[in-house]
């Protein structure tokens, strides 16, 4: 494979394309899916088959507004449709080359536009068990200009330059890691894929897997060339199901077509790549469990370090990277690290993609560039909060992360900020709660999470949270006490201190950003004996008669 | 001519000790007279830093560091027992107690035990937190050794031992978090287990969790010190 072929499967598919004079895609996201788009689908086959309408009806991977699922998309005019019922199918088909269908049509320019999307650029455009599709779409280049024209050096130093950090929450800066890895020794390395996503309310790696899997196996492939590494597993959770059926469609296809294997391009460099299926817990999004994961053990942590960077799998130098922090290698080599520099903030570069759902009018995943502010994101994309309802607070990152309220909103995204708010990047979930949300409930929700997420290999994970659980139930059905409030908060000093990793280390933060910002309402539970939000079941204290 | 040791000085509570690389700074300070609390460690056996008793400042640093598997580097200044550490170690031993079972008094292991030792050397006098007294199970399925769920406090020594040293890998642990526990084979029963009775897991339990069914009352004394020798005299073969 080199250059010149590549043009070749992209002149063909898009020599494909043009016979067609209308093509229609057709969201299949696991959201939409849910709505049987996949009927859809079919309907709309035959209706346009039917009508005589010369229209390619594609599949593609999630566009973005999953609230107004099922999507479909009509190029070239780029006239979007929601809630598309296979019964719409004639209708659709009709309005082609004529007036569109006004009663489905989406007019949501504001949400689209004020998006930027690198990560997301072929979702929702591109077949994704096609990979041809994808090549069409500049696929395939990246890796292709790395290995003929760049050594491992300039590709680790276009990463460092776009000033690319890790999205998976920690935001360790990717070049650093990249040269870490280079530079240990030995001849067996490994690079993984860590798509162990499990953050409540967070979809934005299984949105990639299933819009865009060959993104993120050229980004594993174009980091194996640069570290050094020989093979690569993809680690996903066994609840995506398409995902991985999608995943392992493109390992095929990419295999097939030589960029996958030994000799990828003519040159000596051998890479292939194995799916790993994670069992559902929780923990093992923690990369040293995660390895223990695909040893075959069980998923506990190990104290680093040794850093995997240095001994990982089985042993080896492994590269661990998030699955969006691969989503965005390709676009970076093909057009530069100063080109993704240039967007984002002074620390954190490029853009991020979120999920968005709770209270908020348009759920569903977007890509926005890191520094726009969380009103921008929650009011503007999102179309603020439904039904009325007064917007509360935004709970960021997972179970590890903080709510952030009302009066931070003005806050420009980036992983310094949230960190000073409270809160932190996380991976990109993002759930919205007006006023029917009782704060002291989500921190009990979230705490209760980490206890049942718990592996148990350290005590102040295994039994702090679960104390901490215990100390939250009494708080939010009223029998708490004031020195249950003080022992909580002495509690989360420890757990925070003292856990062994990440998810320890991290699972006091719903409860010290919800003090941080709501104690009242805490104080209403304890003193008052009354939940604000009328949310808790608190019984009426007994009167006393004199 | 004489092979080249790497050797490392650093500052262990403000005494100044030298070390050989890749030494841990548990193993520095025990060696110096400094006493760090431990209780998943156990020398003979892996680390697995899972405690949290062992953490220790390092300056320069706000993480706290295990001391049981950090390695000693140069210049490094170390502090083993701040007011922060301290009060860290205390609601530990809070957590521990008030996990499961720990009644001292009707215990087996009572004058025996390392949980309870450490309470007292840690000046524990009184849990706040409240008491989670899970109901539990015993098995006494073994003809010789007895396994009480409900003083366990999950160390792993057990796993470790019989893993490592013995070769066996009878036990190992189910569930997840709270739920957690020590298993033995698939969980079996002891009794009908792939156990070797070879009895040093016993041996190496600090607390009351694995005991000598053929002791009367709380006298069960512990002898884990065999470890360090055993696998000594295996090196030297």
């Amino acid at each position: 494979m080199n250059i010149e072929e590549l043009e070749q499967i992209a002149e063909s598919v898009r020599a494909e394309n043009a016979k067609f004079d209308y093509e229609i895609n057709v969201c299949m996201g696991t959201g939409c899916l849910s709505q049987h788009s996949d009927k859809l689908k079919d309907e709309l086959v035959k209706e346009a088959e039917k009508q005589g309408k010369n229209a390619f009806i594609r599949r593609t991977g999630c566009m973005g507004l999953c609230a107004a699922g099922p999507l479909v998309l009509v190029d070239p005019e780029e006239i979007l449709y929601q809630h598309v019922k296979a019964s719409d199918a004639a209708a659709v088909a009709a309005s082609l080359g004529a007036e569109p269908v006004a009663a489905l049509q989406c007019d949501l320019r504001e949400h689209f536009d004020q998006q930027v999307h690198v990560v997301l650029e072929n979702s929702g455009h591109i077949d994704p068990e096609r990979i041809d599709d994808y090549i069409a779409h500049d696929g395939y280049q990246a890796l292709v200009k790395a290995l003929t024209e760049m050594e491992p050096n300039d590709v680790i130093k276009q990463i460092t330059e776009s000033g690319l950090r890790g999205r998976g929450g920690g935001g360790y800066p990717t070049g650093l890691k990249w040269g870490t890895v280079a530079k240990a020794g030995g001849d067996l390395k490994y690079v993984i894929c860590n798509g162990d996503e499990g953050d409540p309310g967070a979809f934005m790696d299984r949105s990639v897997l299933e819009s865009d899997p060959q993104r993120v196996l050229e980004g594993m492939a174009i980091a194996a060339y640069a570290v050094g590494a020989s093979k690569g597993y993809v680690y996903v959770r066994a609840e995506y199901p398409l995902a991985v059926a999608r995943l392992t469609n493109c390992l095929r296809d990419a295999r097939r077509r030589g960029l996958l294997g030994n000799n990828i391009c003519n040159t000596p460099f051998n890479f292939d790549v194995e799916i790993r299926l994670g069992a559902g817990a929780f923990v093992c999004g923690e990369e040293t469990a995660l390895i223990a994961s695909i040893e075959g053990k069980r998923g506990t942590p190990k104290p680093r370090p040794p850093y995997p960077a240095v001994s990982g799998l089985w042993g080896k130098p492994t590269l661990i990277n998030n699955v969006e922090t691969f989503a965005n290698i390709a676009p970076i080599i093909r057009k530069g690290g100063k080109w993704f520099a240039s967007v984002g903030t002074e620390k954190s570069k490029g853009t991020k993609v979120f999920a968005i759902t709770g209270k908020i009018t348009n759920t569903g995943l977007v890509e926005v560039p890191m520094g726009m502010t969380l009103r921008q994101i929650i009011e503007g994309i999102g179309g603020g909060v439904p039904d009325g309802h007064k917007f509360k607070a935004v709970q960021t990152g997972g179970p590890s992360g903080g709510c952030i309220p009302d009066e931070h909103l003005d806050l420009q995204v980036s992983y310094e900020s949230l960190i000073q708010a409270g809160s932190m990047m996380g991976s990109g979930g993002m759930i919205v709660m007006d006023d029917t949300s009782c704060m002291v409930n989500v921190a009990r929700f979230f705490v209760e999470f980490c206890m049942t997420e718990s592996c148990g290999k350290c005590i102040p994970c295994r039994a702090g949270t679960a104390q901490m659980f215990t100390l939250l139930s009494r708080i939010c059905a009223g029998t708490g006490t004031m020195d249950d409030l003080d022992l909580l908060v002495d509690l989360c000093g420890t757990i925070k201190e003292t856990s062994l990793c990440g998810l320890g280390m991290t699972a006091p933060n719903p409860v010290l950003s919800t003090l941080r910002y709501f104690k009242n309402e805490y104080i209403d539970h304890i003193v008052h004996k009354r939940c604000p939000a009328g949310v808790c079941n608190i019984e009426a204290p007994v009167e006393v008669l004199a | 001519m004489s092979v080249a040791v790497d050797v490392k000085t650093l500052v262990i509570d403000g005494q100044n000790v030298s070390a050989r690389a890749g030494q841990t700074i548990l193993e520095v300070a025990r060696e110096n007279k400094i006493d760090i609390p431990t209780l998943c460690h156990l020398d003979g056996l892996g680390d697995v830093g899972a405690c949290r008793l062992c953490l220790v400042e390092i300056k320069g640093t706000n993480k706290l560091l295990p001391a049981c598997v950090a390695t000693v580097e140069e210049g490094m200044e170390v502090e083993t027992a701040t007011d922060r550490l301290k009060k860290h170690r205390k609601t530990i031993l809070e957590l521990l107690f008030a996990e499961r079972n720990h009644i001292c008094s009707v215990c087996v292991a009572n004058g025996h035990c390392e949980l309870q030792a450490l309470g007292q050397q840690q000046g524990l006098t009184h849990v706040r937190l409240p008491y989670r007294n899970p109901e539990l199970t015993v098995d006494a399925s073994h003809e010789r050794f007895t396994l009480d769920h409900n003083r366990c406090i999950l160390c792993t020594r057990c796993v470790r031992v019989c893993a490592e040293i013995e070769g066996a890998h009878v036990w190992d642990v189910m569930g997840r978090g709270i739920n957690s526990s020590v298993i033995t084979d698939l969980n079996d029963p002891w009794g009908s287990s792939s156990c070797t009775r070879c009895g040093k897991c016993v041996q190496v339990c600090p607390t009351g969790a694995l005991f000598d069914k053929s002791k009367v009352g709380s006298d069960h004394p512990k002898y884990p010190d065999f470890l360090p020798w055993l696998n000594l005299m295996r090196e030297a073969q």
